[in-house]
């Protein structure tokens, strides 16, 4: 689904380079769910947002779904990232002018989908996430909880083969940050791939598979102990 | 495609609510340039057409240099012609159609004695002149040839002249007395007032109230009939004594036109006069190279300064205006839109191309100009109203507010505002998502 090949990303200013990803090699089988891991600065967040297509790359190969995106224009990249991939942020990233429902049409209206289907498609994803009774309200009048869910309904309704989620309960206090995660959890049982970026080592616990990124590289997780052990004694606690 | 652009149309709607301040700042800022232009493009328009379009490449101006190179102004022949060349152009017959005139005012005796006699202003000319220029007719028609051969006292008088003597009914071969001379009136004119008054130019008549009557030529010459209109006899010109003199004179009153229907008419005319000014100079009447013009009526028009320098100076002060409005409202609109950094990041992640946040924000910018536009109609009408302020009545009255100026002031408006946001918005589109999403 996803697969990266001495990729590399190199900030470059006029006495300095620096490098976020470094021969970085990364391969996601259509329907894992992968917990990417590291320690801040690490460039976790950098290759997020390479594999939804948001920043280019200054070398290696990027392999999605088949396609190689080096050399896609920019309708094309767009086209990709509205119709194969979903987004969940952090920080929600609601429009906070446009009330639920108008937010969740956002990326529909991009693939010019036509009324009935669109209307259709939102519903569903909002009846999913148990917020289809605040489809008018707007994203001030909801919780952080509500909030990523209605980003999380905004991911589905495109029915996306890729979901990428940036630190998706890293605003939410224990409670949501469980209810999101569970919602992640239903989502890949019904087929979809998921790549989660987090600190967050119970979380991580609960992905099917974990890569850890240091400086840049993808490193094995036996080279870390403290984190292999962090990672061994959430699953432990976990109530799953 | 159409579908988005209306959801555009109401997300720009919407963001226009949530900024008023900004909003009305910037409606407010094309407004008022679009106002300025669409007032003093009101006055160039109307001082600047074309007054008979429909043949102003075909009626031409002959003008004769009958003065000699000292008293000429830039090299240029006099604006009009002397009795003695106006009658050789006439006498030769070179044209399509010909006609000479003046301007001729005469005391009009109304039939009902208990009425005062009142002045009004007209031309004396040749029949020729209402073929030539296309005048409409109410009642009757213009008198022919044998009538200007024959000298006779007949007139055409204007509707509104009509509608004042007789009550608006067919005057055709009823009489009225002018300057104690009785006409026989052959013609009402409808409604007719080209403006510029392209035909007489001369007397300085280029947005004076319309004519009223109009006689024979050859009879108001041989009535002795004064003109009323401009009379330039040089700077060391002498009119002379009697009127036998002043028609042998050199003094130039009198208004040429001639109609040329193809190129080869047009040579042939300019050889004509040529030949003809060759001849006064082997005569001994001209010690100079023959110094012609033939101009049609556009280029009378330019030549004549048709459009008052005024209109012209204002006009572009007001697109001045209109540039420095623009310049403000591509500042507003950077800001506006940058300050949606964020939103726009979002749309880019969920599959929005350049060209889609394109389309968003200029259709935004195409509201913004629409509501300045409609802001503009009404300062417009209130400007029209206060031309008269900056110009002179006669051209201030010419001046309308019809559908063409609405839909050029909502079309200014719209399409100005839209450029203006070109940059802006693309500034817009060159937004990282990813730096906007990470910075969050």
């Amino acid at each position: 689904m996803l697969k990266m090949t001495h990729l590399s990303k190199v900030y470059r200013t006029e006495v300095v380079e620096t490098y976020a990803l470094r021969d970085f090699n990364i391969n996601v089988n259509e329907g894992e769910f992968v917990a990417v891991t590291g320690p801040s600065g690490s460039g976790k967040t950098t290759f997020l947002t390479i594999a939804g297509l948001l920043e280019t790359f200054t070398g290696g190969q990027y392999h999605l779904d088949g396609v190689e995106v080096s050399n896609l224009n920019d309708n094309e990249r767009s086209k990709i990232r509205n119709e194969k991939i979903g987004f969940i942020f952090q920080a929600f990233n609601l429009i906070p002018d446009l009330n639920v429902y108008d937010n969740v049409e956002v990326p529909l209206r991009y693939r010019g989908m036509k009324g009935p289907e669109r209307k259709d498609r939102i519903m569903n994803a909002l009846e999913r996430v148990g917020l289809a009774s605040r489809a008018k309200h707007y994203p001030a009048e909801l919780s952080g909880g509500q909030q990523q869910r209605v980003a999380i309904a905004r991911a589905l309704a495109g029915s996306p083969r890729l979901l990428l989620a940036d630190e998706p309960t890293g605003n939410l206090d224990t409670q949501m940050a469980r209810g999101v995660m569970e919602l992640l959890e239903e989502i890949h049982r019904e087929g979809a791939t998921i790549v989660m970026v987090t600190h967050d080592p119970e979380l991580a616990a609960r992905a099917q598979r974990n890569v850890h990124i240091i400086d840049g590289q993808v490193v094995d997780l036996a080279e870390d102990p403290r984190f292999h052990q962090a990672v061994h004694a959430a699953r432990a606690n976990s109530p799953a | 495609m159409s579908g988005m652009f209306v959801h555009n149309l109401r997300l720009g709607t919407g963001s226009l609510r949530r900024n008023p301040l900004l909003t009305v700042l910037m409606i407010m800022s094309i407004g008022f340039g679009v106002a300025a232009s669409m007032v003093t493009y009101a006055v160039f328009r109307a001082v600047s057409g074309d007054p008979i379009p429909q043949k102003s490449s075909q009626l031409f101006v002959p003008q004769i240099d009958n003065r000699g190179p000292q008293y000429n102004r830039h090299g240029e022949p006099p604006d009009a012609l002397n009795y003695t060349d106006a009658m050789a152009l006439m006498r030769a017959h070179k044209a399509v159609h010909q006609t000479l005139l003046f301007q001729v005012g005469l005391s009009v005796m109304p039939e009902d004695s208990h009425r005062m006699p009142f002045k009004a202003l007209g031309y004396a000319t040749y029949g020729d002149f209402f073929t030539m220029f296309d005048v409409p007719f109410q009642y009757g028609s213009a008198w022919g040839t044998e009538q200007d051969e024959a000298r006779e006292p007949v007139a055409v008088i204007s509707r509104t002249l009509n509608q004042k003597l007789f009550g608006g009914e067919n005057s055709v071969g009823r009489r009225i007395t002018l300057d104690d001379r009785q006409y026989r009136i052959v013609g009402v004119t409808e409604n007719w007032d080209p403006k510029p008054r392209f035909f007489d130019m001369f007397s300085g008549n280029a947005y004076a109230e319309p004519s009223q009557i109009y006689v024979p030529f050859t009879y108001a010459i041989d009535q002795r009939i004064d003109t009323y209109g401009n009379n330039n006899c040089g700077s060391d010109g002498k009119r002379g004594d009697d009127w036998d003199s002043w028609l042998r004179g050199e003094c130039v009153w009198i208004s040429p036109w001639v109609e040329l229907d193809t190129a080869e008419q047009v040579q042939a005319y300019k050889q004509f006069l040529n030949g003809y000014a060759e001849e006064q100079r082997r005569g001994g009447r001209f010690n100079w190279a023959p110094n012609n013009r033939l101009r049609d009526v556009h280029e009378w028009l330019d030549y004549e300064h048709a459009v008052p320098p005024e209109s012209r100076i204002s006009l572009s002060l007001a697109l001045g205006f209109l540039v420095i409005c623009l310049v403000n409202t591509i500042g507003l609109l950077l800001a506006k839109f940058m300050r949606r950094a964020p939103e726009i990041g979002v749309r880019r992640a969920l599959g929005a191309s350049r060209g889609a946040i394109y389309r968003q924000f200029l259709a935004e910018a195409g509201m913004v100009g629409l509501a300045g536009g409609c802001l503009g109609l009404v300062l417009t009408g209130l400007g029209m109203l206060g031309i008269g302020l900056v110009f002179e009545p006669q051209i201030a009255k010419l001046a309308h507010l019809d559908f063409s100026l609405v839909l050029l002031t909502l079309l200014l408006a719209v399409t100005a505002t839209v450029l203006a946001a070109f940059y802006p918005t693309w500034r817009a589109a060159q937004i990282q998502p990813a730096w906007q999403l990470k910075s969050n």
